[in-house]
């Protein structure tokens, strides 16, 4: 489990594991069907060895990890925010940048659509450059094929960027 | 604003289209500021019905703002009478569109020099003329052809060679290359390049990503208005390695 995505999920409010675990199901429907349940707790406690979380027993008292109430620190809000501005395009893969989207909105950190800005810009860059050394490769060469293989990867993924464009504008529009 | 430095080719300001009244009421172009450098590649992105041909049409003087400036190779073109504007239209801009409007019972050759001979060049100088730019646009071979004997990547060429007949000022295209199959579509990214690397002023609309990615600037435009603005150079830093995995 990525670090800074249980991060961005504690930045809306304080919760615990099992409210972590619940949104994420939430946001990634059957595509997280495969999730190992015990994964946010081995991160919470790696995230709070780091500093970059806090934990309170709960009202029941007891010390297990499934009964605590985990906050972000200061150090842990710093990281949350520099994530959400970050592009490292193709590293990222799907489930996080749409994990950024989600819990940008929840926890009304970023405007999703600003994130969705961000990408494009720099993925439109990316597939200028990228283009640029294909047109300049003779027809049919072997290495223009490599470049061929970026170029499409980096329109489908402008496509999907599109298809978050609407849905966000959409979910937005509706909170007004 | 331009952003590439040098003299405006085309320029907008407080650019208005409207359609309908009252209830009806369609802002297709609402409030646009724009300056296009000479040299220049500009693209503007965005979905149907965004309102980026009708913008298209109205810098190109197809088509009348309902307020604003619009100037076009330093004249002030929106009040401009219609005879004035039309030859303006012949001389300063060649225009590409997404279904090629060629003449369907003229050949290639006679398709492209027919612009210049509306300008009124000699027809000699015109077909010496319209054979360079088959040649330019890879068609020498098939100036005889009537446009049903090409294919559409063919077809598209053929446009942009006639587009640029007068050599104009500027070039406007409208989806180039919406209906062109990804052959096709290389093609013509190849030949808007090496327009572009010839310095050629060009303003390309579009929802394609590929052919926008070849501009130099690029515009979103939602609901008739602009909403953000992208200088396209340095994506990669050089290093096209990163993009497909490769590490350092």
């Amino acid at each position: 489990m990525q670090q800074e995505v249980v991060l961005a999920l504690l930045a809306k409010e304080p919760s615990h594991g099992y409210e972590l675990r619940t949104r994420l199901r939430q946001a990634l429907g059957p595509v997280g069907d495969a999730m190992n349940a015990g994964q946010i707790y081995v991160t919470l406690t790696r995230l709070e060895k780091a500093g970059l979380v806090t934990s309170e027993p709960s009202a029941g008292g007891a010390d297990r990890p499934d009964r605590k109430v985990y906050a972000l620190t200061p150090a842990g809000q710093q990281r949350v925010a520099g994530w959400l501005t970050e592009v490292s395009w193709p590293k990222p893969d799907l489930a996080e940048f749409h994990l950024k989207l989600v819990a940008a909105a929840a926890a009304g950190l970023a405007d999703p659509i600003a994130i969705v800005d961000t990408q494009r810009r720099e993925l439109l860059r990316r597939l200028r450059d990228a283009q640029r050394a294909a047109l300049s490769e003779p027809a049919r060469s072997v290495a223009g094929l490599l470049l061929e293989g970026i170029v499409l990867r980096l329109q489908a993924d402008l496509r999907w960027l599109e298809a978050c464009e609407r849905t966000w504008t959409t979910r937005r529009d509706d909170h007004e | 604003m331009s952003e590439a430095g040098g003299i405006a080719v085309v320029g907008a300001r407080a650019l208005r289209k409207e359609y309908g009244r009252d209830a009806g009421l369609v802002r297709a172009v609402d409030g646009v500021d724009l300056d296009v450098a000479a040299g220049e590649t500009l693209a503007v992105m965005g979905p149907s019905g965004c309102g980026k041909s009708t913008l298209l049409h109205l810098l190109g003087g197809l088509d009348r703002p309902t307020s604003g400036e619009l100037w076009l190779a330093g004249q002030r073109i929106d009040q401009l009478g219609e005879r004035a504007l039309a030859r303006l239209r012949r001389e300063a801009v060649g225009f590409v569109f997404q279904a090629f409007h060629l003449m369907d019972e003229l050949t290639a050759a006679e398709n492209v020099e027919l612009p210049a001979l509306l300008a009124g060049v000699p027809p000699r100088k015109a077909r010496r003329r319209a054979t360079g730019l088959l040649e330019q646009v890879g068609l020498a071979d098939r100036a005889g052809f009537l446009p049903s004997a090409l294919s559409g990547g063919q077809r598209q060429r053929v446009a942009v060679a006639r587009a640029l007949a007068n050599e104009p000022l500027v070039v406007l295209a409208d989806e180039p290359t919406g209906n062109l199959d990804s052959e096709a579509t290389l093609d013509v990214l190849r030949l808007f390049d090496s327009l572009h690397t010839a310095g050629q002023t060009l303003v390309i609309v579009t929802h394609d990503a590929r052919i926008a990615a070849t501009a130099d600037r690029l515009i979103s435009m939602r609901d008739g208005a602009f909403i953000d603005q992208t200088l396209l150079t340095g994506g990669s830093a050089g290093n096209l390695g990163s993009l497909a995995g490769l590490e350092g």
